[in-house]
């Protein structure tokens, strides 16, 4: 593993570790107390100081650091947490977000809000924690030294002996220390000579393993300075007795006894010697019972009852996801054109095989779910991300406002999700900009002055459901429709239902960024919204209660590389049509049909007038269906007529088809998102309902019972 | 014969650059990704020497050497704290809890080896 690709694991953890940040602190609003969370965030900044110290990145580890002595302050109880500490962190979250970003980037982070941070996190701390002002440089220096300074180059200091007496503790051999190796450090330094005092050995009988019972007396002849033996012995330091002693002999004789290991009980004349029969007063009682070594056989420690941290996962190249995706994809097309070559044989007996088949086609099935599930993941980082959104657009606005998430655990595709953060940032910034009220006003309504952004994710019939609803004083449609008029989207003498003023929002050209702040003055609109999720297969909708709030609604696709389609034909053609836009199938009634004009079509449908486009017609394959009674009418719901029926010739199969995008292999075609290849091998373009109505300017137009529809199936 | 370390952080990157490091210097390297794993993976590994990070979730560092020092394992090998604090407060403490030394984060290569070196006797 290079340096390089150990930085970029350290940025992915990083956006883990922001992620847990964020999570914790939004758990800190609701209690501060809960030390197991406080723990959380504290692990989180910390783990990010500690990996930027590895990659040198001093003003992320200041910050981190600042950060995290402030947190480690509400941890002891130092510090109690109220309503402004904790905006300050959920800044410092953010502010730590951009450091690590900016130097991900090797970019300038943004100093002055930084500074502005760091100023009033440092107010939260007293003299005392300044002092220890953190500087990793410092800290390195602590290794920087030992025994590997041999190597420098031959500084002809003059060799001084040293006398060492070192007596240990039981404690030094619980902790895991070897005398020996010790000797072998100071060995490297020098001419060494070694000699154990064994006159404390007791007995055979009396012997303890875990007594020290041995004590040393060192000689040292070395140019090393005198702190670099203590380096040595820094370990142990508190788990013997030490003496370092220079004997300023300027000629050095070799070592008074000259003896190794086991000999010599009695020791040489070192005349400031102590008497060291105080060693046994020290005997680190907790430790003094472990055994010398029992490596093999130790059984597991710690009980486990309660199941810990996350499942083990395995990180996978995404190129690899989709490279199988897109095999079972080619496997779903290759079962179909299987089943229909079995069709055509037309065998005598094929009971068997279709029975196989089925099972054939339900493993493809499995297969493929399953390798979607790879791809899926929470929507809950996005919805985190939105947090600061709303905390960043209150502040520009000067409104209240508090983010409500409900459902992030839903799990969506690895793309959309990529692909809706943009849209999703706009909308959830406008609904703090134009949605909500200021506090004064909310007040006045008699609601609470913190208003509310709440975000919904869930999972139904087969699509996302993803839901930005603010509780605030709802679309101001007569504003909308003057806005409108204004720039000559609509004429002045339209008359529009409540959803068709709502849907002009969408349009292109549309935009009230100029009313109010520089926040939604970013060159978007709710049509660039409204394209990126079409992008994606879905749509959006608006629901608005005047006092009440707005609520877009966006409705994905599960994934983007597979849908369930109807085979219809339309004219002499095969086409596909995505199940999940279709509400109903009629076969239509010649009663039930009516005409307005000389074009217009609509069919009664339980008392209501619903529009009729000849997809045929609408895409320039026929005159349309001779036969007005003929062929099959698909009940679908669109963003700029509301309730259609779409007439084709027939439906054929129902079936999960594999979507080939044409825009990228081939170029956009109006009323058509993709293209699919058919069991015989045929290719299919698939259909998109909301695009293939407008290509017919004449269709009939019927607000009333198509928006009263709308509302019946968004309540 | 190969020297065994096992190394105990919650961070990633931490562990990748030990990785490196101690594999680059011959080390056998295994890893866990918090005390409880850590502990765990002392009995399978059998290790020669254990670093480990005191911060960690489920059970801190000092967790960790107290139950390999004093659990059933009771364990002698050297155990090697490795911190971004370096206060005289958490020496003292990782010490009475039976800690053989400490290295202080961020580390560079050669010195967390030599440490190792001189706690292990591992011949580069």
């Amino acid at each position: 593993m290079s340096t390089n690709s150990i930085r970029d694991t350290f940025f992915e953890e990083c956006e883990e570790l922001l992620e847990a940040l964020v999570e914790g602190l939004s758990a800190m609003e609701e209690n501060a107390e809960d030390m197991e969370v406080v723990n959380a965030v504290f692990r989180a900044v910390h783990s990010i100081k500690g990996g930027a110290g590895a990659f040198a990145l001093d003003r992320l580890v200041s910050f981190a650091h600042t950060f995290e002595t402030v947190m480690d302050k509400v941890r002891s109880q130092v510090l109690k947490v109220d309503e402004e500490l904790m905006l300050l962190f959920h800044r410092s979250g953010d502010q730590l977000a951009d450091l690590v970003e900016a130097a991900r980037d090797g970019r300038e982070p943004n100093a002055e809000s930084e500074a502005t941070i760091l100023k009033e996190l440092e107010a939260h701390l007293g003299d005392a924690d300044k002092e220890e002002e953190f500087s990793f440089d410092a800290m390195s220096l602590d290794f920087d030294a030992g025994p590997v300074a041999l190597d420098l180059p031959d500084e002809v200091a003059s060799v001084r002996r040293f006398d060492i007496r070192f007596n240990p503790t039981p404690a030094l051999y619980a902790n895991g220390h070897e005398p020996l190796l010790l000797f072998d450090a100071l060995a490297e330094l020098g001419a060494l000579s070694v000699s154990a005092d064994l006159g404390r050995l007791p007995e055979f009988d009396a012997f303890d393993p875990n007594d020290a019972v041995i004590d040393w007396q060192l000689s040292l002849e070395t140019a090393e300075d005198e702190t670099v033996l203590h380096e040595i012995f820094e370990f142990v330091d508190a788990l013997c007795d030490l003496e370092i002693s220079v004997c300023e002999d300027a000629d050095p004789q070799p070592a008074p006894a000259h003896i190794e290991s086991p000999a010599a009980p009695s020791l040489i004349d070192l005349p400031d010697m102590e008497d060291d029969g105080e060693d046994d007063d020290d005997p680190a009682p907790a430790l003094v019972q472990v055994a010398s070594s029992s490596k093999g056989g130790a059984k597991q420690a710690a009980p486990r009852d309660e199941p810990r941290g996350p499942r083990p996962t395995l990180r996978v190249d995404l190129e690899r996801v989709d490279r199988l995706i897109n095999t079972v994809g080619e496997l779903i097309i290759n079962q179909a054109m299987i089943s229909q070559r079995i069709e055509e044989l037309e065998l005598p007996a094929v009971a068997h095989l279709t029975n196989e088949l089925e099972a054939y086609k339900l493993l493809a099935r499995d297969i493929q779910e399953g390798v979607m599930a790879i791809r899926a993941q929470p929507v809950k980082p996005l919805f985190q991300r939105m947090s600061r959104i709303v905390r960043e657009a209150s502040e520009a606005t000067g409104k209240k406002s508090k983010l409500v998430t409900v459902g992030d655990s839903t799990e969506v595709d690895k793309t959309v999700i990529e692909r809706l953060a943009d849209p999703l940032t706009h909308m959830v910034r406008n609904a703090v900009d134009h949605g909500l009220e200021a506090p004064e006003k909310r007040l006045e309504a008699g609601k609470d002055p913190i208003g509310s952004i709440r975000l919904s994710a869930s999972h139904r019939s087969g699509s996302v459901f993803i839901e930005i609803a603010d509780d605030g004083a709802g679309l101001n449609r007569p504003r909308i429709l003057e806005k409108a008029v204004e720039k000559g989207l609509v004429s002045p003498d339209a008359e529009l239902s409540e959803q068709e003023i709502d849907n002009l929002l969408f349009l292109p050209g549309f935009s009230t960024a100029s009313e109010v702040s520089n926040l939604s003055g970013r060159g978007v609109g709710m049509d660039v919204v409204k394209n990126a999720v079409a992008g994606l297969g879905g749509r959006v909708s608006i629901s608005s209660a005047p006092g009440n709030g707005t609520t877009f609604t966006i409705v994905l696709p599960l994934t983007l590389a597979v849908m369930d389609g109807f085979v219809i034909s339309i004219s002499d053609q095969t086409m596909v049509i995505p199940i999940a836009s279709i509400i109903e199938t009629i076969r239509p009634n010649r009663k039930d049909l009516h005409y307005i004009g000389t074009s217009g079509e609509v069919i009664s449908v339980r008392g209501a007038y619903v529009p009729i486009v000849d997809v045929a017609r609408n895409l320039g394959l026929s005159a349309g269906e001779t036969d007005i009674s003929g062929g099959v009418l698909l009940l679908v719901s669109t963003e700029t007529q509301g309730l259609t029926a779409l007439r084709v010739g027939g439906i054929h199969d129902q079936r999960q088809v594999v979507i080939k995008s044409l825009e990228s292999n081939y170029g956009a075609i109006p009323g058509v998102s993709a293209a699919t290849i058919l069991g015989d091998g045929k290719i299919a373009l698939i259909l998109d309902p909301d695009e293939l109505v407008k290509l017919n300017p004449a269709a009939p137009f019927l607000p009333p019972a198509s928006s009263a529809r709308m509302e019946l199936r968004h309540a | 014969m190969t020297t065994k370390v096992l190394a105990i952080d919650d961070s990633r990157t931490i562990r990748n650059l030990l990785r490196v490091s101690l594999e680059g210097a011959g080390f056998e390297y295994h890893s866990a990704c918090d005390g409880v794993e850590g502990v765990e993976q002392f009995s399978e590994v059998e290790p020669d020497v254990v670093i480990t990070d005191i911060n960690m979730p489920n059970m801190d560092g000092f967790g960790v050497i107290q139950t390999l020092r004093s659990g059933p394992s009771r364990t002698t090998v050297p155990i090697i704290v490795l911190t971004t604090e370096s206060g005289p407060d958490l020496k003292a403490r990782a010490r009475e809890a039976g800690a053989t030394g400490w290295i202080v984060k961020p580390f560079d290569d050669a010195s967390l080896v030599s440490v190792l070196r001189r706690l292990t006797g591992h011949v580069v």
